[in-house]
């Protein structure tokens, strides 16, 4: 099998959990691959970062370059594709900035590239044999990927967990001068930060969070009220955002806000990785939706096949009469 | 400015659910209702509400066979001016980088300011605006939420990322957008504005007309193969509470009340 890489994002002199996820991706690959991890940036934090990713990867190449101060994947492609081996299987998470990265750099090295894999079953000779999902998780497939030249795998977060990490010992190489022209058409500029909403959905105990299955900006009174008769607050997924029925800072999931509930009613959600990616500490998870296959009902403890628009005001009643 | 949206034809799935086939080679396909990309309808509206604003022409491209028309046609209602049909046998059973190959050919074939992708479509890859990017030479931001025109070879365009947040850019044209929903709220398109685009000619290009080669796109071209479907298995899966209405809520509540939901 070819050298494994791992393109590592970090902030603050800290590695992304990612990190490790990635280094126990490459060894369902290759159990007995020596694994180097990518690393640009500048300064003491990007020392500090090549430094912990010793434990986990053989070598750690080292970019310092002031062009790579903001991780912007069109610069970081440049640099990637001049110093990769064509037939080198490259590691990416599937997040952000993963998507920026992946598809353009599969294109630069002439090699395959797959998206979102969710598992990473085996390898037969130079054909990878990769788990993932269409229709937001409502079905899966199996994938084979011919890495014969060189493949670029974008890893969902969260589904390799590195475990106990033993040591390896590895060393920083110290590739900054390899790295060549770097000009690229696209400039960062700024982040600008999250608009913060009237509530803090990020700190409520018990969410009552609504999805597709509110159907019309009015239903979401009865939601409302439901939320209202538990003392809870109300929360929603992605497309109640996107149709502005909502706040954005009441958004659940990787791209809004991510929340800790002891209880989560989801309430006409499907239950996208998205979605459930901004779901943390297992609240103990209620789903309500009319499509049996909606794949919450996979991560859910309890799920109640009906329509929430008829659910919700019965369930309001008996609480509001206890 | 000359903007190019390409846009998929994909089951609807506020309208199916979604399940595998018997054999498990694809998707049930019996009674599906298809639609345009949910992603690629935010594409389309934002291409024409900037040429709206500063002149030009929108075209609506697909690859697909010939039931692909009328997502073309649905979002010529919108007000793309032109629409643009890929399609040929060898085709079928590309992967991203074969849909990207002959995207590009067409491409080519105009000349283009920007192009124009969902961020992702029914099999959730988000990968063919990036490909076509890098194929193109061209720049690219993926997950763009808001684009600001500065100047006729300049774009300030903020792409989502994780916890709202928004990444600012400025991106050089001619290059390649991958549009996150939410970036607008697209048009409604009624059944009187289908009608009116109901007998424009959609021209219609193969292999040939785009001179791609066989070997460089469908299955004979895919590096990355879908070998079978099945109904995944993430965790343990949920209790389903089953009963009367009544009782399935008197249950609900005592799990509310013992795992601390009611207040």
């Amino acid at each position: 099998m070819a050298q494994i890489f791992a393109y590592i994002t970090h902030k603050g002199g800290a590695a992304d959990d990612t990190a490790f996820e990635l280094a126990a991706a490459a060894k369902k690959i290759d159990a007995g691959a020596a694994l180097t991890a990518i690393v640009t940036g500048t300064g003491a934090d990007l020392n500090t970062v090549c430094n912990a990713l010793t434990a986990a990867y053989n070598e750690v190449w080292k970019i310092d370059n002031q062009a790579l101060a903001y991780p912007n994947a069109e610069v970081i492609r440049k640099a990637l594709v001049n110093i990769l081996p064509t037939d080198g299987i490259v590691l990416l998470p599937h997040d952000t900035f993963g998507m920026d990265l992946g598809p353009g750099l599969s294109i630069k090295m002439d090699s395959a590239f797959v998206a979102d894999v969710v598992g990473i079953e085996g390898v037969d000779g130079t054909t990878l044999k990769l788990v993932r999902q269409e229709f937001s998780g409502q079905v899966s497939t199996h994938v084979t990927c011919d890495a014969s030249a060189g493949a670029v795998l974008n890893i969902r977060p969260g589904v390799c967990q590195p475990g106990e990490i033993k040591p390896v010992g590895g060393q920083v190489v110290d590739k900054s001068g390899s790295v060549g022209d770097l000009a690229v058409g696209r400039k960062f500029l700024e982040i600008v930060k999250a608009e913060v909403g009237d509530i803090d959905i990020t700190k409520s105990e018990v969410l009552v969070s609504i999805g597709r299955g509110i159907e019309d900006q009015e239903n979401i009174e009865i939601a409302t009220q439901l939320a209202e008769a538990m003392g809870a607050d109300l929360s929603c997924s992605r497309p109640i955002v996107d149709a502005k029925w909502m706040e954005k800072s009441r958004q659940v999931g990787t791209s809004g806000q991510t929340v800790k509930p002891k209880v989560y009613l989801a309430m006409g959600i499907s239950g996208s990785f998205q979605h459930l990616g901004g779901i943390k500490g297992s609240p103990f998870m209620i789903a309500v939706n009319k499509n049996p296959k909606a794949p919450i009902f996979q991560v859910a403890d309890v799920g109640i096949v009906a329509n929430i628009l008829e659910f919700m005001p019965e369930l309001t009643e008996k609480i509001n009469g206890l | 400015m000359e903007i190019l949206v390409c846009v998929k034809r994909v089951p609807d799935t506020s309208e199916n659910e979604i399940g595998v086939n018997s054999a498990g080679t694809d998707i049930d396909r019996d009674d599906l209702v298809y639609s345009v990309n949910e992603w690629d309808n935010y594409a389309v509206e934002e291409a024409i509400q900037i040429v709206d604003r500063v002149g030009g022409k929108v075209t609506v491209v697909a690859v697909g066979d010939s039931e692909s028309e009328e997502v073309l046609r649905r979002e010529m209602a919108m007000g793309a001016n032109d629409g643009l049909l890929l399609s040929d046998d060898s085709f079928g059973g590309s992967d991203g980088k074969g849909i990207a190959t002959i995207l590009k050919a067409a491409v080519k074939k105009g000349n283009y300011d920007l192009v124009l992708t969902g961020a992702q479509a029914d099999a959730g890859a988000g990968q063919v605006g990036g490909m076509l990017a890098a194929m193109l030479d061209q720049p690219y931001a993926s997950l763009v939420n808001s684009i600001e025109i500065i100047n006729d070879k300049t774009l300030k365009v903020g792409r989502e990322i994780e916890g709202g947040n928004q990444e600012m850019n400025e991106i050089q044209m001619p290059c390649v957008l991958s549009i996150q929903t939410g970036i607008n709220e697209p048009r409604y398109v009624g059944i009187r504005g289908i009608r009116k685009v109901a007998s424009v000619e959609i021209p219609v290009l193969g292999a040939l007309d785009l001179g791609v080669s066989s070997g460089s796109v469908g299955s004979a071209g895919a590096k990355v193969k879908v070998q079978d479907y099945f109904v995944p298995q993430l965790g343990k899966g949920a209790e389903i509470l089953e009963g009367s209405t009544e009782e399935i809520i008197d249950k609900l509540i005592e799990l509310l009340k013992v795992k601390g939901g009611l207040k």
